[in-house]
């Protein structure tokens, strides 16, 4: 690996082709029971077990906007390694596909730009080229960041109330 | 960290000498006999001098080793210490330890004061006091081999001997019967044996002092010779010694009880493997049953108790005894109770109790506020307490017992108890009660946790600012722990912690709702009920379930959890207590006892307090741990809101 290129996992959600660093990615699993947590954020609503360790599941398409359909045969967990408020943390995400590991060369990717993006850009680092695809590399630091403000609302998936929250 | 750093193994064992030291030091004042205790202190003393130049500790031996010397001193006079010199020694101790942690902040000045200050109270101390009356002239046989590997350590034999013969007249002999041949010898081992007849009017336990550093680990036999028979006894038995005169030290007996130094993490790592055993082997469990082969139903039922005995011997590496706790707590009580110009007693009950080492480690900043309220508005001025016809020293007590899975802490003053028109006007003030109508005990006292509650007329530096009990409270809750607060007035208060023994496996009752299961900590489950069929099928209902006679309110988790499959027929109710309410969840079905590995939930549900932590089921899923209190609060919220609207 050169110095300006990045190891990246393609991988896609809905139609849009998306890239995270590939050095976070801890492992990639088949869709495996998902346990719903009651009263938490849509967007981290799941646990799974992960080899004895529990995982919280998050659901990249509710960041950006993006329906949530059911598992495919093609879904994914890609589980990853980030830091939430200084603490390293195991991460699974929910992937509509993954494709494959590859190298971006850094100069292709540019800064997102400020017009023409549907997906909220303080998610996203840049966009990447690859023959003809675009690729949004993702910005998994900050999409993690446990602020709650963050969450797009009107999105809550059934058990998910927010009432608890308030209450609390 | 498994690397083996030798200068933090030496700020380890320098902690715990000071410790020692600072026990003892504070045992000093109010010791009958404090001889042995000046013995102790002068020994940890010289361990923290001899390695703490071992491991480049230079500044910590050269003060350590004035500091020695008073206490040498002192040792050899027989004078008992003056409050003054316990003071100052005290705070040579809190130096010491500033140099241990953090040698690069320790400042030179107050070492140097400190030592000024010492040598001044060490000039005070008579040098030639009046030796102890009770000694007596007496003659003593003396048989003793020192370690083989002495002389590596360190020991040099003939200074041993020269101090055995400033004690008194002495004829000392060496031994050689046990010195190999030549071809065999090895110069760095001592071989050698003595015996020494020595007269004294000094007591046997000087003799025992010339050997104080070695003496673990050597063989010593001290008789004592009537003085009328001849110093050689005779070979027909000689009238039995009178117990107590014939010390025969070896290395088992007065060693210490052996241990090893295990890291924390490494005790942490075997918890959580232990914790994937009872996990798997739950799952086991549920193939085993579910099949009929009968070898399998052995193993499995084998391996459920090994695992069951393994996960009792892991929690017990992690139990310490909260008297280290306890312990701690001495200082503060004696330099607050000083400070504030009270005289207060400190007693400790149940110093054994085992508990949890994180428990244990996060209980500290919680009790130490809890003490702080107490001298500081618990106990009354020594002049009040007269007035009152109490003891003008108040009694504070520390005291910890089990109470099944749980372990109750008190704090008890004996002071002025707590003022229940006061709280409640603040209260009120701030309303956080009702102004009028009854309010019990526990409502009451339960405000005094409230954030930025305070009585206190004026803030002293030690408490009253109202910042800190909700702290209490909050780390309490933080370890699934209850408060209780008694208070009588003018009898004083106590204040009692609830403690679950560990915080990494706990009893669990496996529920279902809707499509998820669900664990309740066993330890708050009363009893279980079936929800009479019609007692309000719908939200609107009266949500109260008749117990017994007793009103018991209950919360649908279906509604809650917005649970979206459709309920079972019958549903069922587990009745939690939370503190002294009681409170029915219903939920659609009880799946039974469940031991629950505990682990937390990650940062990302911070957000979510409904839910202490999950665990992993026998199948692999996972459920999540409900937190009774957060849960309570919440589905009242929720009824609130259901009631607003």
């Amino acid at each position: 690996m050169t110095e300006h290129a990045r190891e990246v996992l393609i991988l896609e959600l809905q139609s849009e082709i998306f890239a995270i660093d590939a050095h976070r990615v801890r492992e990639i699993l088949d869709v495996v029971p998902i346990t719903e947590v009651p009263g938490s954020r849509p967007f981290v609503s799941g646990l799974i077990n992960v080899r004895g360790k529990i995982v919280p599941l998050a659901d990249l398409r509710l960041k950006f906007g993006m329906p949530t359909p059911p598992p495919t045969i093609d879904t994914r967990i890609v589980v990853i390694e980030t830091e939430v408020d200084g603490e390293t943390t195991a991460v699974g995400l929910i992937a509509d596909r993954v494709r494959e590991v590859t190298e971006l060369v850094a100069d292709s990717i540019e800064p997102t730009p400020r017009l023409g993006m549907r997906l909220r850009s303080e998610y996203i680092e840049g966009i990447g080229k690859r023959g003809s695809d675009l690729i949004i590399v993702v910005d998994l630091q900050q999409i993690l960041a446990s602020t709650p403000e963050a969450t797009p609302r009107g999105n809550a998936s059934p058990g998910n109330d927010p009432a608890l929250r308030l209450g609390a | 960290m498994t690397s083996v750093d030798p200068s933090e193994t030496f700020r380890q064992e320098a902690q715990d000498l000071l410790v020692q030291l600072e026990d003892v030091l504070l045992d000093m004042e109010t010791s009958e006999n404090p001889h042995d205790l000046i013995a102790t202190a002068f020994r940890a003393l010289h361990t923290l001098k001899g390695s703490g130049s071992m491991f480049g500790f230079q500044d910590l031996a050269a003060f350590a080793h004035v500091v020695e010397n008073t206490f040498d001193r002192l040792r050899k006079s027989g004078i008992p210490p003056s409050a003054e010199l316990v003071a100052t020694s005290l705070s040579a101790k809190d130096y010491m330890r500033q140099l241990v942690l953090h040698p690069e902040t320790a400042e030179d000045s107050i070492g140097e004061a400190l030592l000024a200050e010492l040598q001044r109270l060490d000039a005070e101390v008579p040098m030639d006091a009046p030796a102890p009356p009770a000694a007596r002239r007496a003659t003593y046989e003396i048989d003793f081999a020192l370690p083989e590997d002495c002389l590596l350590c360190g020991t040099n034999p003939l200074l041993l001997l020269d101090e055995l013969r400033e004690l008194g007249d002495c004829e000392i002999v060496a031994d050689a019967s046990a010195v190999p041949l030549l071809d065999d010898l090895d110069p760095e081992m001592c071989t050698l044996r003595w015996h020494a007849v020595l007269t004294t009017d000094r007591p046997q336990s000087a003799i025992e002092e010339v050997f104080m550093f070695v003496l673990d680990e050597m063989t010593l036999s001290v008789r004592r010779l009537d003085p009328d028979k001849p110093a050689k006894p005779a070979p027909a038995p000689a009238p039995a010694p009178a117990p107590g005169n014939t010390a025969n030290f070896t290395s088992a007996s007065g060693a210490p009880p052996t241990g090893i130094r295990v890291a924390a993490e490494r005790v942490d790592s075997l918890m959580d493997r232990v914790g994937e055993l009872v996990i798997a082997q739950s799952r086991l469990r549920q193939i085993a049953q579910a099949s009929h082969d009968p070898t399998l139903r052995t193993i499995a039922e084998e391996i459920e108790r090994l695992a069951g005995e393994l996960r009792g011997a892991t929690m017990g590496i992690r139990m310490i005894p909260i008297g280290q706790l306890f312990g701690r707590f001495r200082r503060v009580v004696h330099d607050l109770a000083r400070d504030l110009g009270k005289s207060v007693n400190l007693v400790t009950v149940g110093e054994e109790t085992e508990l949890d080492k994180t428990v244990i480690e996060s209980l500290n900043d919680p009790m130490l506020h809890l003490i702080r309220n107490a001298i500081d508005h618990g106990f009354e001025e020594v002049g009040a307490r007269a007035a009152a016809g109490k003891p003008t020293a108040g009694t504070l007590t520390l005291s910890a017992r089990h109470a099944g899975a749980q372990v109750l802490i008190t704090i008890a003053d004996d002071g002025r108890g707590m003022d229940r028109e006061r709280i409640r006007a603040k209260a009120v003030e701030a309303e956080l009660l009702p102004e009028a109508g009854e309010i019990p005990d526990s409502e009451l006292f339960a405000v005094i946790f409230s954030p930025g509650f305070s009585t206190a007329a004026e803030v002293t530096s030690v408490s009253g600012r109202g910042v800190g009990m909700d702290v209490v409270k909050r780390t309490i809750d933080g370890l699934r722990g209850f408060i209780e607060v008694a208070s009588e007035p003018g009898a004083g208060s106590a204040v009692t912690l609830r403690l679950p023994l560990t915080l990494a496996i706990i009893d669990g009752l496996l529920v279902r709702v809707g499509s998820g299961r669900y664990v309740i900590p066993l330890s708050s489950v009363e009893e279980c009920v079936e929800l009479p069929v019609g007692s309000g099928g719908g939200s609107d209902a009266r949500n109260l379930l008749n117990i017994r006679g007793d009103l018991v309110p209950f919360l649908r988790l279906r509604e809650m959890f917005a649970a979206t499959v459709p309920p079972d027929p019958y549903q069922k109710v587990v009745i939690v207590a939370s503190g002294d309410q009681r409170v029915g969840l219903v939920v659609d079905q009880i799946i039974g006892d469940h031991q629950t590995v505990i682990k937390s939930l990650s940062r990302m549900h911070a957000d979510v307090p409904t839910f202490s932590g999950a665990t992993i089921l026998g199948d692999g899923t996972v459920a999540l741990i409900l937190d009774i209190v957060n849960l309570i609060a919440a589905g009242r919220a929720l009824e609130q809101r259901l009631k607003a609207s």
